[in-house]
């Protein structure tokens, strides 16, 4: 009842830093989408390069959120940015990268060697076979990866509350200071069902972006 | 016409160097079909992926209707050569009209042509353009979808096909369907096609000649008949199977052992004279009664005409089978078997009776190209291991 009470009360605001959080994780992926599929792409063309790459998006993975915001401080601050906005967006921007990169890496491996001998056979140079043929059938498997991306990283933007980039982390770091549960659940409460919605509106708009022949197989990726 | 000179490809392995095509040359004249016979890792499939560049030849050069294609744009090159694989390939994310018309799009036709295109092809594979165009390859079944892939290697009429085992993923019944279909429109589109097959007797359907591939070597190249009378060596004869004498049947039309003389009588002929011509011309059971259009009428059996007096009209049985000049061998074997008898009537396009056919003339247009080899010692003489 309190909480009701709580939430009702503080609706603006909620609505408020929920719009800011969707805008943070939305900017850092959607940047992060714009350089993990084209590495992804570019590196299915040199397999040691593809392992060495994913290594490295795989390690960056591993390192604390807390930990990666308090190294980004002081290199940041030469720019006047050590807190705040731009790190946060760096550090989703970071961990984006190992689930895009990847899955546009296997979606571009694994399609059908039939069809890339087909597209060869034809005619198509090897951009139109990526354009015409590959990146559409991979669609899917990268929509994939991008919503992972960003369900993992609407829980990494609550914690970039202490670094005062905003968002919902806010109400669960006051509730900590503030020893105020109210706050606190509120917090996680909303950050959990922002990750639930949004995951389930991505896959909606991967199935619209889904080549219509091939919806079969889109069920299973 | 495809000329292949000393095409070679050496795949570099862990193994050390491994010859995949050894020198291979042949040439295949404009509107033949050649098919590279061989088991699997003979080197078939890579000659046939050379000429296409989707295996790049380590030495040798390959030329179309006499251009040296050495010096081609390879996508160019692509475009200009129809090619069709056994795992189909079509885009799924694609319609059907899409697929069919990739390459006159990649060849930047405007869209009013390829559109009509299309529907010109969908015709020719007998499938109807407003049922299918719009549609998705998953939608459709297997022999569909490969009939859309021969067509899509045709949308821009290039004058060379080749195909990879285009129909060998699909059922027994089907693929005898389709490879009809196919060379009917063959025959109207006369392209020069290279097809790779295992099938012996796929081969001996399709093509107007056979190579026969062994080690990545060509060991023999002639026409299916040429084949299966005289194979080279006995790698190939092992290959062609025990039963070759057998596939020829399919080969050999009946009006290539048909003889004119065969003893009929008429309805108005007395038994007594049935039976005289039955002995002059030595049927053993039955002779031939044909009506005055010269269609025959019927069977008068000799143990009848032995014991009875009276005319032919009011003593014959059914015609049991009987062969038109068209028909192969393999009909008229079966039809002898199946009716236990030795002999078959031979008609022409409006129904007479023109001739016969008989056991001995089948057994002995087979065996003579056999025989004709006894006592020839280069066709027993070993292989040569090279």
């Amino acid at each position: 009842m309190e909480l009701i009470l709580y939430t009702l009360a503080n609706f603006e605001l909620l609505f408020t830093r929920t719009l800011e959080h969707i805008a943070l994780v939305g900017v850092a992926v959607g940047i992060a989408t714009l350089t993990g599929v084209p590495i992804g792409i570019a590196i299915t063309k040199n397999e040691r390069l593809a392992r060495n790459v994913l290594y490295i998006a795989s390690i960056i993975v591993t390192i604390p959120s807390i930990a990666l915001f308090g190294i980004m401080i002081p290199v940041l601050s030469i720019f006047g940015h050590g807190i705040g906005y731009v790190p946060a967006v760096i550090a989703v921007l970071l961990y984006s990268q190992l689930p895009i990169i990847r899955n546009t890496y296997t979606a571009i491996n694994n399609v059908n060697p039939a069809l890339r001998e087909a597209a060869r056979g034809i005619g198509m140079s090897p951009n139109q076979r990526l354009r015409l043929v590959e990146i559409p059938l991979a669609i899917p498997v990268i929509m994939a990866g991008v919503r992972t991306a960003v369900v993992l990283n609407i829980g990494v933007m609550a914690i970039a509350a202490y670094i005062g980039a905003g968002g919902l982390g806010t109400f669960i770091s006051r509730g900590i200071s503030q020893s105020d549960p109210r706050q606190l659940i509120v917090g996680a409460v909303a950050v959990s069902v922002l990750a639930i919605i949004v995951d389930f509106s991505l896959l909606a708009l991967q199935k619209r972006l889904t080549p219509r022949g091939m919806e079969r197989d889109a069920s299973m990726a | 016409m495809i000329r292949l000179d000393s095409l070679t490809k050496v795949f570099d392995t862990q193994k050390g160097a491994v010859v995949a095509a050894d020198h291979i040359n042949m040439e295949v004249p404009s509107g033949e079909i050649c098919i590279l016979l061989g088991p699997s890792g003979c080197g078939k499939t890579t000659t046939l992926k050379m000429i296409n560049r989707i295996v790049r030849p380590t030495s040798g050069k390959v030329f179309i209707d006499g251009e040296d294609t050495t010096g081609m744009d390879t996508q160019t090159l692509r475009r200009n050569i129809g090619y069709v694989i056994q795992q189909i390939g079509l885009f799924p994310n694609m319609t059907i009209e899409e697929n069919i018309t990739a390459v006159p799009r990649l060849l930047g036709w405007d869209k009013a042509k390829y559109r009509e295109r299309a529907r010109e092809l969908m015709a020719m594979i007998a499938l109807e353009p407003d049922a299918f165009l719009k549609r998705y390859p998953s939608e459709l079944s297997g022999g569909q979808q490969q009939r859309i892939g021969v067509a899509r290697a045709l949308a821009a009429d290039p004058p060379v096909m080749l195909m990879d085992e285009p129909f060998g993923a699909i059922d027994p019944i089907n693929r005898a369907v389709i490879q009809d279909e196919f060379l009917k429109m063959q025959q109207a589109l006369k392209k020069t096609i290279m097809f790779v097959s295992h099938d012996i007797d796929e081969a001996i359907k399709m093509g107007d000649r056979i190579a026969v591939f062994r080690e990545g070597k060509l060991v023999q190249y002639s026409s299916p008949d040429d084949l299966l009378a005289d194979p080279k060596d006995s790698f190939v004869e092992s290959f062609l199977g025990s039963d070759r004498a057998l596939k020829r049947l399919n080969l050999v039309k009946a009006r290539e052992i048909a003889t004119r003389d065969i003893g009929t009588v008429s309805p108005e002929d007395s038994l007594e004279k049935a039976l005289a011509m039955s002995d002059d011309f030595g049927y053993e059971t039955a002779i031939l009664m044909v009506n005055d259009q010269q269609q025959p009428a019927g069977m008068v059996m000799r143990s009848v005409a032995q014991t009875t007096k009276g005319y032919c009209r009011d003593h014959f049985q059914n015609v049991p089978a009987m062969v038109g000049l068209d028909d192969d061998l393999r009909t008229v074997a079966s039809l002898m078997l199946a009716h236990d008898i030795t002999w078959l009537p031979c008609i022409d396009d409006q129904g007479r009776v023109c001739g016969q056919v008989t056991q001995r003339a089948l057994t002995h247009h087979l065996g003579s190209r056999f025989r004709a080899q006894q006592g020839n010692p280069m066709s027993t003489a070993p292989i040569s291991e090279e």
